[in-house]
């Protein structure tokens, strides 16, 4: 894999610091005993996902989110991302309060932050290098600087020999490398990853992690649901345990 | 080398989700509707304007030996009629003029005395009225062919506004076709349109990727909907040259069938834009 340059080509970070507005300058993202109830199919509020949940992450601070499947780890990454609204308590997003916003001032916030589905989700209408453009589309950047950009983190994935081709024409970890690129090809302040490793062999999962190291490394908050204890013993760093919607541990 | 398939103006993969090929054959159906109803809505229009001027003089009364007696009691004798809404003495100097071109110069020829008479109630016997007036003036004879013509030009107008109603129809089933097919659209890159959400796409940056799309279809449909439509409408002309030599090309109502594609990409593009923006205000 070839050196990352924070140098060359990225100025996305530069954008984030200069368009954010963050309320808190030195947490990433904040959870104020926020419970959550998924609407039932007749519009009422369901059986309780999350219940009482608190915690606070800074910037560039990496933590896992541990758990059982169904402790309600996806319902916070989905908090996180601004796909849902807490059903009562604060949920407080780079600055951004989700559950008092705007509808209109979320598109905004989705496109600060970098996300990876353990399913990957990219287009399948798409090459691997428009996929990974997207955001950069989305964001309105110009097209000679999405090149470049794209380009270059594709070199860095060791992706660029597979850049034109489709999705299904690509392997699991390729798709998944596709998907982090796609996450982290505007520099987002927050990265935020469910099961990324669930569909990955050993090798490609202990590479992901490693991404996910450097990118930490190099200033990007991550925060990674697992219900593996196996991958926090292998890269120690803060873990919350879930368990039935609640906190059970959080350090 | 970079796949170029999808390509950047089309990330939700719409080429295939949209139905393509049946939207343009719906939309070009519906133009062909359109497009006969206009130019049907232009020529009954063109017969109702010159019924109209045939129908000024509804009816039509004689009064021979026209002193100034006798044409005062027909004249007093029609107004006091509710169906009548004007009885007009028509001057003998102008109508010496209109006989000139068959009788010559007419002077010293015993004319008769003719009122002029516009209707109230196009419905109104024309009969009871000529009866009304030879009773007031004996000799008194009255035609209604106006009547008729009158009748005939309001059966045009209504013709008219019926046409213009069908292009209203028409043009609300091609916006509901376009709804469906965004529908179902939607339904097919359900998973295409969350991830483009979730990745920090507005709304109306979702909504104009199928807009531009449905909008360019609606159009391709029309104009050929259009261009079958002048194709069946010369073959009519052809059929009708024998009886009417003067209808040509010049008469067919080209600014109204110019608009029918312009008016359904419109049609489209809003009717998109609606029901994108409808859909994915359920998001948050």
């Amino acid at each position: 894999m070839p050196p990352f340059s924070v140098t060359a080509g990225f100025s996305a970070s530069k954008r984030l610091s200069e368009t954010a507005r963050p309320c808190e300058t030195s947490l990433m993202v904040r959870f104020g005993r926020v419970a959550l109830a998924y609407p039932t199919s007749q519009g009422h509020p369901g059986q309780a996902a999350l219940r009482d949940v608190s915690f606070a992450l800074g910037e560039g601070s990496f933590t896992w989110l541990l758990g059982p499947s169904g402790a309600g780890k996806s319902s916070v990454l989905r908090l996180m991302q601004a796909a849902i609204r807490p059903t009562s308590g604060v949920v407080s997003v780079l600055g951004t309060d989700i559950g008092q916003a705007e509808r209109a001032a979320l598109p905004a916030l989705r496109r600060k932050i970098g996300v990876v589905h353990q399913e990957f989700r990219l287009l399948p209408h798409l090459s691997a290098w428009d996929n990974v453009a997207l955001p950069l589309r989305l964001a309105g950047r110009a097209e000679a600087a999405i090149r470049q950009d794209v380009n270059e983190i594709l070199d860095w994935l060791s992706l660029a020999a597979k850049a034109g081709r489709g999705p299904a024409e690509l392997s699991g970890g390729e798709q998944q490398r596709i998907a982090i690129a796609r996450a982290i090809i505007t520099r987002p302040a927050l990265l935020i990853a469910d099961e990324p490793t669930s569909e990955l062999d050993v090798f490609e999962a202990r590479r992901l992690i490693a991404l996910f190291a450097e990118m930490n490394r190099l200033g990007t908050a991550i925060v990674v649901a697992t219900h593996s204890e196996d991958l926090p013993a292998r890269h120690p760093a803060r873990v919350i345990t879930l368990s039935e919607g609640r906190i059970i541990d959080a350090p | 080398m970079r796949r170029e398939a999808g390509g950047r103006g089309d990330p939700i993969g719409l080429r295939g989700a949209l139905a393509d090929r049946l939207l343009v054959a719906l939309i070009a159906a519906m133009a062909l509707f359109a497009a006969c109803a206009v130019a049907g809505q232009a020529a009954v229009s063109q017969l109702a304007q010159r019924w109209q001027q045939g129908a000024n003089a509804a009816i039509t009364v004689q009064i021979p030996n026209p002193s100034p007696a006798r044409m005062e009691s027909a004249l007093e004798a029609l107004r006091t009629l509710p169906a009548v809404r004007e009885a007009r003495e028509v001057d003998p100097a102008r109508m010496a003029e209109l006989l000139r071109p068959w009788l010559g110069d007419v002077a010293g020829l015993p004319l008769p005395g003719v009122i002029e008479l516009r209707l109230a109630d196009l419905a109104a016997d024309p009969v009871l009225i000529g009866d009304k007036v030879a009773e007031a003036v004996p000799g008194a004879v009255t035609e209604a062919h106006g009547v008729f013509v009158a009748r005939l030009a309001a059966l045009a107008r209504a013709l008219s506004l019926a046409a213009l109603g069908v292009v209203l129809l028409v043009a609300a089933v091609a916006a509901s076709v376009v709804v469906i097919a965004v529908r179902a659209g939607i339904a097919a890159r359900r998973d295409s349109v969350m991830v483009l959400h979730m990745l920090g796409a507005a709304d109306r940056d979702i909504a104009w990727r199928f807009a531009r799309r449905t909008s360019w279809l609606a159009l391709l449909g029309a104009v050929l909907g259009v261009a079958l439509a002048i194709a069946l409408l010369w073959a009519l002309m052809q059929l009708a040259a024998p009886i009417l030599p003067e209808i040509g090309w010049q008469d067919l109502p080209w600014a109204g069938l110019a608009a029918i594609p312009v008016s359904a990409a419109l049609i489209a593009w809003g009717a998109t834009i609606l029901s994108i923006l409808l859909w994915l205000r359920r998001l948050p």
